[in-house]
């Protein structure tokens, strides 16, 4: 369980995230929604240490992450920021190795490789495993990314917009993984996404975020209304069910 | 090619051109010339080492391949240092100075500006290391025009052994300030090591780097110290040289094609020893020392530079 409690950051005078405390449930779908600017990305930065915060306490299955060891959080949570600009000429399978330093230090084993043979396999990326990451298209990239992810095997898993430029064949495919993760293999995602019906569809819990505070948070079903939405976006959507998931129209 | 066999090609042409340098043209009084020539090819391991190793380290920290840590103002720092010298004490203090003295003197006023300006700017909130490089940058500048205002207004005598440090050279060489640097460099070396795991991890990037458990902060802190020491050593014994790495560390991209920091630093190193012998061959065989060692290194290592900056910025 993560239990981010007043937490607070600031740049200069301005405050990006205002005293939020909210709890992520173990072996669900978080979905951090909300309009830009709603500090959605900073506060998944701090929970995944990558920021400091100015105030409020964040909490790993109850002890505070800033007096953890590094490498040990490294084998509990991971994280995937929405641009992965990387210098190095990497193949798939290169990267995906990476993901296996908190464990190895470098020096990866034999059962660090059958890790990362298997979440090559979960992605689907065995044929392109090979390649090099300047030579693929957005969505295998993507993939790559999330593999790694993968092989780091950690409990919590923060995605930062995983379907950012992605078509929807893609996105749909990388839904399913995260959802295939946590069904079958009990760990916890959290996710910051933009398009509501991919978090309507695919989560089992909604934080709604905007201008730095939390304004409404619940399951699927108490977030995905006209009433909520409207407060949250402050635009006018028709939502609807459609084959059991509830959905949104909001091109008026 | 494989990696390793390209390692072993460099290492052979290095111990190729290091037997060259030592045996060839001994003379009547073989033993002294033997020992004034081993002493210089250990100096150029030790410096030429050095500064591949830290430019290595130092661009992958940056995440920038036409950095070198010359950036961080020690070149700089190193001539103001003489210069003030001898502007207010005068060339003969310098001459005169014990050479250990002078060596260890140097290596802690470039070590301790750079302590000063790392513990300036993570006491901060800018934690950000184009941050650091800016400043360093600029104090640079400073002692650039600082020194260069005192040179102008010395004797032109004075100026002249001022103008003597402003070239690398392996030729007056003191013994005794070589053992000190050796020991000194290895300490350090031996500091670095448990570092040296890191490497590959933080070439992915700062967000990657935490991501994968590696305290970030702290090791940028200790590797950046690391490679200032490196830098004043090297700079202390043979003179300003840091321009080298840019090109040794370039080269080793190139030729070992791949992410893997244990070869190309050890490629890196190797190209480095090559070029010095290669070019204190040249210095003391075809020009017969009428020229200095960073006069060729620089008229190679700029054209190559221009080479890169034409070619643009491609992987590797």
């Amino acid at each position: 369980m993560v239990d981010i409690i007043h937490v607070t950051k600031r740049y200069g005078e301005k405050e990006v995230v205002k005293d939020v405390t909210v709890q992520i449930e173990k072996g669900k779908i978080t979905s951090f929604i909300g309009p830009n600017g709603a500090g959605k990305s900073t506060l998944l930065s701090m929970v995944s240490r990558l920021i400091v915060k100015d105030e409020g306490e964040i909490l790993i299955d109850g002890s505070d992450i800033t007096k953890r060891k590094s490498q040990e959080l490294a084998k509990k949570i991971s994280i995937l920021k929405q641009s992965n600009h990387i210098n190095l000429r990497l193949t798939v399978r290169e990267l995906v190795s990476f993901g296996r330093f908190p464990y190895s230090q470098g020096r990866l084993t034999e059962e660090d490789w059958r890790h990362v043979d298997e979440a090559i396999q979960f992605m689907e990326l065995e044929d392109i495993q090979n390649d090099y990451l300047d030579e693929l298209s957005g969505g295998q990239k993507q993939r790559a990314f999330i593999a790694m992810v993968i092989a780091q095997d950690t409990e919590y898993i923060l995605l930062d917009e995983p379907l950012n430029n992605l078509d929807m064949k893609h996105s749909v495919q990388i839904m399913k993984t995260l959802r295939k993760l946590v069904d079958e293999r009990g760990k916890t995602v959290v996710l910051v996404i933009h398009d509501i019906n991919f978090a309507s569809v695919y989560s089992d819990y909604i934080v709604a975020l905007k201008g730095g505070k939390i304004v409404k948070q619940g399951t699927t079903d108490e977030i995905i209304r006209q009433d909520v939405l409207r407060e949250i976006y402050d635009m006018d959507m028709t939502v609807g069910n459609f084959k059991n998931c509830r959905f949104c129209f909001y091109f008026h | 090619m494989k990696l390793k066999t390209k390692l072993w090609m460099l290492t052979l042409i290095a111990l190729l051109l290091i037997v060259l340098y030592l045996f060839v043209d001994l003379g009547g009084m073989w033993t002294y010339i033997l020992e004034k020539r081993f002493a210089k090819v250990l100096a150029i391991i030790l410096t030429g080492g050095s500064i591949a190793l830290a430019t290595v380290v130092f661009q992958t920290l940056t995440q920038n391949k036409i950095l070198t840590p010359n950036i961080l103002g020690l070149d700089s720092l190193y001539l103001f240092i003489h210069t003030v010298i001898i502007y207010f004490l005068g060339s003969t203090t310098l001459t005169m100075m014990n050479r250990n003295i002078q060596f260890i003197l140097v290596v802690m006023v470039m070590t301790l500006f750079s302590g000063f300006l790392y513990k300036f700017l993570f006491s901060g909130k800018m934690k950000n290391i184009y941050f650091l490089l800016l400043i360093g940058f600029i104090a640079g500048t400073f002692f650039d025009s600082l020194a260069t205002f005192m040179q102008v207004l010395i004797d032109p005598n004075e100026f002249l052994v001022v103008q003597d440090r402003m070239f690398a050279s392996f030729n007056n060489m003191n013994t005794d300030i070589l053992l000190l640097a050796t020991v000194l460099s290895l300490l350090v070396l031996l500091y670095m090591a448990r570092f040296r795991k890191y490497f590959d991890v933080l070439a992915l990037g700062r967000d990657m780097a935490i991501n994968l458990g590696v305290p970030f902060e702290k090791v940028v802190k200790r590797l950046l110290i690391i490679i200032s020491i490196l830098i004043s050593i090297a700079t202390a014994l043979v003179g300003p040289i840091t321009f080298l790495g840019l090109i040794v560390a370039n080269l080793s991209y190139e030729f070992m094609k791949t992410y893997k920091h244990s070869y190309l630093i050890s490629g890196a190193i190797l190209f480095s020893i090559i070029a010095l012998m290669g070019g204190q061959i040249i210095v003391e065989r075809i020009f017969t020392f009428s020229t200095t060692l960073s006069v060729i290194i620089n008229f190679c290592g700029g054209i190559y530079f221009i080479y890169l900056l034409l070619r643009g910025s491609r992987s590797w």
